[in-house]
Order: structure tokens, then sequence, then C-alpha cells
């Protein structure tokens, strides 16, 4: 079984669409796992029907037991995050504020404070359209986007892969260059770099090639919307050759990708004959090649 | 030599875990008296953060010489084995413990 | 006046709307962005001033005094973070993954922790004509961004006076970065496109911003491709649509040189207009 990682930096490069091609291709042979914290928009193109829901869990916040409190204050004075408020003679933790440090139950003289693990989602073991599962999540506003819930999400999907004998685990990964995304990459055996020729672009395709190249992954590269600046696309692809990366093509701008999105479908489903999903058909051909 | 090993199960027939920090068990193998210790690090894997110098302390307390693993401990990770003197070698995440074992014994795996 | 400018995920034009909306401002007012994207501050590369000043910023995190320690292990038990471990007789911080929470430093019975500031991140001030700039930049590796979010908000407080009109870049998502950085302003837009996609992320925004009791409204960026189905819920909720950038391949081709807009497409200069009274009226209603 291999695990293949998408992923893009910043948002807005089509990395979920591209993702979500590649499972349309990969049909049964893929299990799916949604890891784009911020944006798990997957779900709208693969109509996972939500099933076997958990809870999720992630972070801590305090809170006074108000029958064992004798309003000493000792915890107002440690909190460094102002959570600890008097209101009406009484101690209360904001829980919003408090970042969960602990600090408090420390001190209390009552052992008045206890913490409470905080339930920031729920995470699901979908049935998809095409004829394979998908693990993803929904997450409450404000939940803390740990490495946690990416490992969680990762990790079911492999078991699962184990389990039902599939080839590939097919990975959204998370953006940004932090504690999620190492999380998504960790484990990986291919990761897919999905960027576009804009000044931003590269800048982030560069930020994030340095952290892949920490994990010692083998990597490739497609140039979304490579039109709107050749100049820019030919610069992108003469540092994939200096950096050893696998190019996998360049797409065109076309909004068909919109288009097909609009109606629910990945753009190879809608119309196979494009121009992209020819691109989208050869690039998935190079990364199985890449992996036997 | 004490020798451990990131795995799934707690088995030779094991799968290696690729990942460091949130590895589900040690398995730590000493090749004079061929004793294996299994160590069940899932309490570590649930942290939300500092999950790798969490599971780096847990693995020093199993006082090993060489650790076998995937991909490679994260920097932070990293700095613990590196003060602890672990020697690390890597690329044995899709191999079951056996033969993440062989490779390393011959000369198969990179050390970093 | 203090807006920031937001989005439920990265890459729908936020930076755009940012540097074009400011640099139009300040040819006729006095206007200051702050990029508070502190992972990845780009508005710079489309905002090339003169830099004024630089301004290191810090955290305070424990330092072991191995002296005074005796091994105790009391900071390994009480930190929440794993920031601070005992390995055999030594023991180490790590400083990207501690919180400042104090707690070790505090509770060490010897005193053996004392907190230290430790760099984070650089704010930097930029003059661009007639702007302000400040750029706040995260280390790389480190990962609490939301206490340097925190700096910058109170660096531009206390730098620029409430003449200004300060326009706040924020970072995406709806976690807590998102939070720190909409604390305190008058008024919140959040850019979406007119997609499926477009269409679930902004309503994990409105959730967020109603959950934080903001004002806000929305802007569509790239209008014409997709569908309506962001204008019949904006109609449904009652939110204002501020303004809809209409989607055409001169402005894709000058955003990806890094270009600004407003003063080369009529068509998106009389959006910023027209986004800039709306967001006047929004914020002075009531
Ligand atoms: S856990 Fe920490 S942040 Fe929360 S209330 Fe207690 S001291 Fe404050
Ligand atoms: S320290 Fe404990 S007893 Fe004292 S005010 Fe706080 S919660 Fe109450
Ligand atoms: S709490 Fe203080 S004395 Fe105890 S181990 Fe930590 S630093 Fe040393
Ligand atoms: S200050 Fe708080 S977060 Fe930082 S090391 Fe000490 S206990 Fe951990």
């Amino acid at each position: 079984m291999k695990e293949i990682v998408v992923i893009s930096g910043k948002g807005g490069t089509g990395k979920t669409s591209i993702t979500a091609s590649f499972s349309v291709l990969a049909g049964r042979d893929a299990i799916l796992a949604d890891c784009d914290v911020d944006a798990a928009d997957m779900h709208l193109l693969l109509e996972p029907d939500f099933a076997n829901p958990g809870d999720f869990y992630s972070g801590e916040v305090s809170e006074i037991i108000e029958d064992k409190c004798t309003q000493c204050g000792e915890c107002m004075k440690v909190c460094h995050f102002d959570a600890i408020s008097l209101i009406d003679a009484k101690h209360r933790i904001d829980p919003v504020s408090c970042e969960g440090c602990g600090y408090c139950t420390h001190v209390c003289p009552e052992n008045a404070i206890i913490s409470r693990e905080l339930n920031v989602g729920k995470c699901f073991v979908s049935s998809v359209k095409t004829g394979t599962k998908m693990v993803h999540a929904r997450l409450g506003v404000a939940a803390d986007n740990s490495g946690k819930l990416v490992a969680k999400v990762k990790n079911e999907a492999k078991e699962l892969a184990v389990k039902l004998g599939k080839k590939y685990v097919l990975v959204d990964g998370s953006p940004g260059i932090g504690c999620p995304v190492t999380s998504s990459l960790t484990g990986a055996d291919f990761v897919v770099l999905v960027t576009e020729p804009s000044v931003s672009g590269v800048h982030d395709l560069k930020r994030l090639y340095e952290l892949v190249k920490k994990f010692r992954i083998p990597a490739g590269c497609i140039i979304n919307k490579a039109d709107l600046n050749s100049k820019t696309s030919q610069s992108i692809i003469d540092y994939l050759k200096e950096e050893n990366i696998l190019y996998l093509g360049s797409y065109k701008y076309d909004l068909a990708f919109t288009r097909a999105m609009t109606e629910g479908k990945t753009i190879v489903e809608w119309d196979g004959a494009n121009s992209i999903s020819l691109s989208i058909k050869e690039s998935w051909e190079k990364i199985k090649e890449s992996l036997l | 030599m004490r020798i451990a090993f990131t795995t799934k199960g707690d088995k030779w027939e094991s799968m290696m875990d690729p990942r460091f920090g949130r590895t589900e068990y040690f398995l730590v193998y000493d090749d004079k008296s061929k004793e294996v210790t299994v160590y069940d690090n899932t309490d570590v894997q649930g942290e939300a953060h500092g999950a790798g110098p969490r599971t780096a302390t847990e693995l020093f307390k199993l006082n090993p010489d060489i650790l076998i693993t995937g991909n490679g401990p994260g920097g932070n990770a990293g700095t613990v084995l590196e003060k602890a003197g672990i020697e690390v070698y890597i690329g044995a995440g899709q191999m079951t413990v056996k033969e993440a074992l062989e490779a390393f014994l011959n000369n198969k795996l990179e050390k970093i | 006046m203090k807006i920031a400018i937001a989005s439920g995920k990265g890459g729908t034009g936020k930076t755009t709307l940012s540097t074009n909306l400011s640099v139009f401002l300040s040819e006729t007012e006095k206007v200051v962005l702050v990029d508070l994207d502190v992972e990845e501050p780009n508005s710079g590369l489309f905002i090339q001033g003169k830099l004024l000043s630089e301004h290191i910023q810090y955290k305070e995190i424990p330092e072991w005094v191995q002296e005074a320690c005796t091994l105790c292990g009391e900071c390994q038990d009480v930190c929440n973070f794993n920031a601070v471990i005992q390995l055999g007789d030594s023991i180490m911080v790590f400083p990207e993954l501690c919180h400042s929470c104090h707690a070790c430093s505090g509770l060490c019975p010897v005193g053996a922790l004392p907190m230290k500031p430790k760099e984070i991140g650089l704010i930097r001030k930029y003059k661009y004509n007639n702007l302000d700039f400040v750029e706040s930049r995260l280390n790389i590796g480190e990962e609490q961004s939301t206490q340097l979010i925190a700096n910058t908000n109170h660096f531009t407080d206390e730098n620029y006076n409430n003449d200004y009109i300060k326009l706040f870049d924020s970072p995406p998502g709806t976690s807590c970065p998102v939070i720190e950085a909409t604390k305190g302003v008058d008024y919140v837009v959040l850019i979406t496109e007119p997609t499926p996609f477009g269409l679930h992320d902004l309503k994990l925004a409105v959730d967020t911003m109603r959950d934080l009791n903001k004002k806000f409204g929305v802007v569509i960026n790239r209008y014409g491709i997709g569908n309506d189905d962001v204008i019949g819920y904006c109609e449904e909720e009652n939110i204002s649509i501020l303004a809809r950038i209409p989607n055409r391949r001169d402005i894709a081709e000058l955003y990806s040189r890094g270009e600004l807009l407003y003063d080369k497409v009529p068509e998106f200069g009389s959006e910023i207009i027209s986004l800039w009274n709306n967001i006047r009226k929004e914020v002075e209603a009531e």
C-alpha cells in the first residue's frame, strides 16, 4: 500500500479539485483522506454519506467547580492568558481565552479546577461515489487544527486500506507549513506539490519543498494555470530539475474546473476529453509509475 | 547493543510504523540477551502538541543504542535523540520489523 | 477605523483586495495596511515600499539553570505542551512548542527555570508613496502565531493613532489566529468565490464571525465563474454583498506578475470604490 499526499502551501491553486480527480481515476484502488483542515472541501465533489461519525477531542480547557472554590484568587494570579476573571464575586474561566496550560490547576489550594478535553468536531468514515471509502472530519468553529486531527484521519485511512487490501491512500493535505502539514507528510510515499506561476505561488512552493526535503519523500509537481505566466512557469520547471522533483505536467488556465465543480463533479467526470482531464490522467499515470 | 524499532504491533511480523513521534509501539531488541521489550506509545499518539519530544523521552528510558524507523524524526525529536546519543537509521517504513532488522544488519538502511 | 480582510481559506484573493484597497485609499486618506498573515505574509510581494524600521518580537520561554536544578522532574510533569522534558540528568526546552504559560517556571521548587525573552518574529514598517505598511513575519519553525499577531496589533495601536484607517490582512481559516486578528476591529470583510467550495468555506467563516459578534460583509471575487448560490445564501442570511470583482484573465495575469490592479483594470477599480463606500456605510450604520 502506498500513500500519496497532495499539498500546495497556500490555497487557491486547485489542489482539492486535482486530488478529487485523482480519486476518481484511482476508483476502488484507493482509500481517501481529507486532511485539509481549513477547507475540507473534497466531500463537495465525492458525495460521502457521513457515516460512522465519531467525536474528536483535541486540547483542553480548565473549569472551576463552584462548590469547591473558596474564591481565594490564587488561580487568577498565575494565569498568563487573562482567562480568569472575577465576575459577581466569583472566579470564572473564559473557555475561549483559556490556553489549556493547566497552571491554575496546580496552584488551586482546594483542587477546585479540573481540565476538560475539548470536543472540537466529528470524524467520519464515509462511502463515496467512486465506490470506495473516505475518512474526513468536520471541525467546529475556532477548533484547534492540530497535527493530531490530521494524524487521526490519516491513520484511520491507512488502517482501512490495509484491511481492505487497497493499493493507495490518497490524501488531500493540509495548508501552510506548520504542524498540520508536517503531520500530513509523515509516513507518505510520494508528495504531489500543486503550484501556480505567480509570485506567491513560487514563494510558497519553495518554502514547502524545504519541508518535504527534510522528510526525504520523493516529490512531483503540477503547475496549474501555467499559461497565465509562461515565463514564471518555465522558471518553475527549471527549479524542479535542479531539485530533482518529478515534473507532472502543466495545466491550462481554464474555467472548466469551476464549471465541473458547480455541478458537483470532478473535471475528469465532467468532460473526460477536456485538455485538463487528459493532463490529469497523464499526471496520475506518472505518479503510479514512479511508485512501482 | 539495543536496537529500537517504531512499530504498529508487538511481534516480529508486525509492520513498522513509519512515523516517529506518533508511533504506536516501540519494540526493543537486545542482540546479546536476545530479549525483546515492547513499549506501548499509544498515550503519546493522542497528544495534540509536542508528540515528537515526548516520544523521544519515552524512547530514551528504554535505553537503546540504535533507532530504526521510517521517515526519520522531525526537528524537535531529532534534537533529543542526538543529545541522547541514539543513532537513527531510516527507510524501513514499509517493512515488517523482521525485514527491518535484516535490512539493518545488511547495511541497507540510511543513517542520519 | 479598523477593518479586517479575511476568508475561510487561503487563495481567494484576500491579499489582492487588501493591497489594492489600501493603496487606493492612501491617495486621499491616512491609511496603514497591516499584514497579519504572519505565517505567509504575501502583501509585501505586491507593495515594495521603503523600509523605515525593524522591530524584533519576543515571547518568553524558560531557560534552564543547571546549577540550581535538583532534577525533581516537576517541570516536565506540569507542561501541557511537551515543551520541557527531562533527559537523564538534563532538562531540555523546546522554544517552538512553548506557549509561555509560566507554569514550569513558577512551579519549579528551586527557581531553576527563569523566563527569558526569545525571538519569534519580526515586524517591519514600510512607506509606499502615501501608504504606511506593517509586515509581521513569524520565524520558520515557530508554531505560536497567535502571540505574534497580538504583538502586532499592539504595535499598530502604539504607532498609528485613530486618524488612520487601519486595514488588517488576516490569516486564513477559522481557528485561533483569525480570532486574534479580528479582535478589536470594527468590521470584517469576508472574501469568497461564487463556487460550491467558496460557499462552503464562506459559511464556516460567517459562523465564526457571528460567534465572535462581529459586523461583516462579503466580497465576491472572480464573479462570473460558478453559480449564484453565494448570492442566494447572502440574501437569505441578510448579509451585505459589498462588491463583485469580475473574473477576468487580465486580472489573473497581472496578479501572477505581482502587480497592483485598481489603476490598470477599470472594472476592478470601480469595484474597489464601491467596496469602500459600502464598508463606510455599514460601519457608520446604527
Ligand atoms: S489553564 Fe492556563 S490559561 Fe486556562 S485558565 Fe488555567 S492558567 Fe489560565
Ligand atoms: S485558586 Fe481555586 S479556590 Fe482559589 S479562586 Fe481559584 S478556583 Fe477558587
Ligand atoms: S522543576 Fe526545576 S528543579 Fe525540578 S527538574 Fe525542573 S528545573 Fe529542575
Ligand atoms: S512556560 Fe508553559 S508551555 Fe512553556 S515550557 Fe513552561 S510549562 Fe511548558
